[in-house]
């Protein structure tokens, strides 16, 4: 479903992705992990015909990124780290706007706008501005834009920050359930959340992948503990340049 | 382009659910009004022209308030990173570009329509060549679109929409100011014979003017068409630059 081949990013000299491969197949969770810089954000920006690769190859459900952005596009449902939206729109006309970007149209709209806001348990602010909605709630009418059209590939950065736990809890639920049917890539640096919604996890340091495997396999690694196994493949920030 | 529509459709409801539209509507009434009756002289005159007692004044207008409209065009999208939303859905940047480009044409064209009173004022006063009326409409509506299309390319460059503001209102000042008569007349005892050229080409009142008189020239169609064109192909430029 997603198949990345040794894509790289340079912002001028500075690389940010390092020749990094993965595949995402259907009925998975990937779990991608990874200090604050290390390249995620860039990744899934990539993978989502955000920024386009320096080099390298992309294919969503066998579509080329960089030759049919925008069908491979509409294979996608993609949360945004920040969990941008438009503040002057309703929670339900916003989600009715991004159905017809997708071009679902008339009943179908309406249907896909009301199977999001349940799925995302927005009833209570559907009619509300996006300005006044609290982090979580915005969060989560963000996550409802990208389920929308029910897409084959779910890309979500960072999809529990700023949740409390009882929402953390939920999207957790939620991410593992839509794992089931389709291919999950989601980023996180909390690393419990590996073991309660992933099928497989990589780790990313400076643009590359330095672990990969289960969670359970990750844990073998890092002597029966994820955070070992993480202090020891990643650089820190205090660490001295070497 | 059915994506042109719905962002197109977005927009435009954007503006009018913010005062935005309103307050721009309304001030470019009421100022144009204020000089038409005032400075215009329009009952002095004894006309039944709108050339130098209304249309005059709209340049002046616009070169404050079309940038007013259009600053926040991609410079809002960029600093609430919607810029990123908009970029993963299945759309081109052009359908985002042109969709934008017309919502804020079209908040210019409702300013421009809703001073339609004064035209009946005319027709009931007097005789006036309907058709020169309407080609100074036109011309009024392009010279808003063009500062409109300039103000769009220097909202790609900023997340900040007081320099967008500050920045396009120079540019189309500068517009206004230098191919203005007394402006050239000023210039052109000093300046080498070229630059003075240049400044009268830059700007806009040689273009304006015959639309505002009734003159329909090529020229003029070409100058302003070339100028939007190219502000819309260098947003585009812009925007595919910032994201690489």
């Amino acid at each position: 479903m997603i198949e990345v081949k040794n894509l790289t990013k340079r912002f001028g000299p500075k690389v940010a992705v390092d020749n990094l491969s993965f595949t995402v197949t259907k009925g998975e969770v990937l779990g991608f992990l990874g200090p604050n810089g290390a390249g995620k954000s860039t990744t899934m920006r990539m993978v989502t015909g955000f920024f386009p690769a320096t080099s390298g190859d992309i294919q969503i459900c066998g579509i080329s990124m960089r030759d049919q952005a925008e069908e491979a596009k509409t294979k996608i449902g993609y949360l945004p780290e920040s969990a941008p939206l438009y503040n002057d729109m309703t929670v339900s006309s916003f989600l009715g706007w991004v159905a017809e970007m997708r071009g679902i149209k008339g009943k179908a709209k309406k249907e896909a706008v009301s199977r999001v806001i349940d799925t995302c348990f927005l009833q209570s602010v559907a009619k509300q501005a996006i300005d006044t909605l609290s982090k979580g709630y915005r969060h989560r009418t963000c996550l409802a834009q990208s389920l929308i059209h029910d897409p084959e590939v779910l890309i979500l950065d960072e999809p529990t920050d700023g949740l409390d736990p009882n929402q953390k809890h939920e999207v957790r639920r939620l991410i593992k359930e839509l794992g089931k049917e389709k291919a999950v890539l989601f980023s996180t640096h909390i690393l419990e959340e590996v073991e309660a919604a992933c099928s497989r996890a990589v780790i990313v340091d400076r643009g590359r992948i330095v672990a990969d495997g289960t969670p359970a396999e990750l844990k073998e690694k890092g002597d029966g503990s994820l955070h070992e196994l993480f202090r020891k493949v990643t650089t820190r920030d205090t660490a001295k340049v070497a | 382009m059915k994506t042109a529509l719905a962002i197109y459709k977005r927009e435009l409801s954007a503006y009018f659910t913010r005062p935005t539209a309103y307050a721009i509507i309304i001030i470019f009434l009421i100022l144009v009004m204020a000089l038409t009756f005032t400075f215009g002289r329009f009952f002095r005159i004894g006309d039944a022209n709108l050339e130098y007692s209304f249309f005059f004044w709209h340049p002046w207008l616009f070169m404050l308030l079309a940038p007013a409209v259009g600053m926040g065009l991609w410079s809002d999208e960029q600093r609430t990173g919607t810029i990123e939303l908009l970029g993963t859905l299945p759309t081109t940047i052009w359908s985002a570009i042109v969709g934008k480009y017309l919502a804020a044409a079209t908040v210019c064209l409702a300013a421009v329509a809703l001073t339609f009173p004064i035209w009946i004022t005319v027709n009931r006063l007097g005789e006036p060549d309907n058709l020169t009326i309407f080609s100074g409409y036109l011309g009024s509506f392009l010279v808003c679109c063009t500062f409109l299309a300039l103000t769009m390319l220097v909202s790609a460059f900023t997340r900040d929409q007081v320099v967008c503001l500050i920045v396009s209102v120079a540019i189309c000042v500068l517009m206004v100011l230098c191919s203005y008569g007394d402006f050239v007349i000023e210039a052109s005892k000093n300046a080498p014979r070229w630059l003075v050229e240049a400044m009268l080409s830059f700007g806009v009142w040689d273009h304006f003017r015959s639309l505002m008189r009734g003159a329909f020239r090529l020229q003029d169609f070409v100058w302003f068409t070339t100028l939007i064109m190219a502000s819309l192909i260098g947003t585009s430029a812009i925007l595919s630059a910032r994201r690489s």
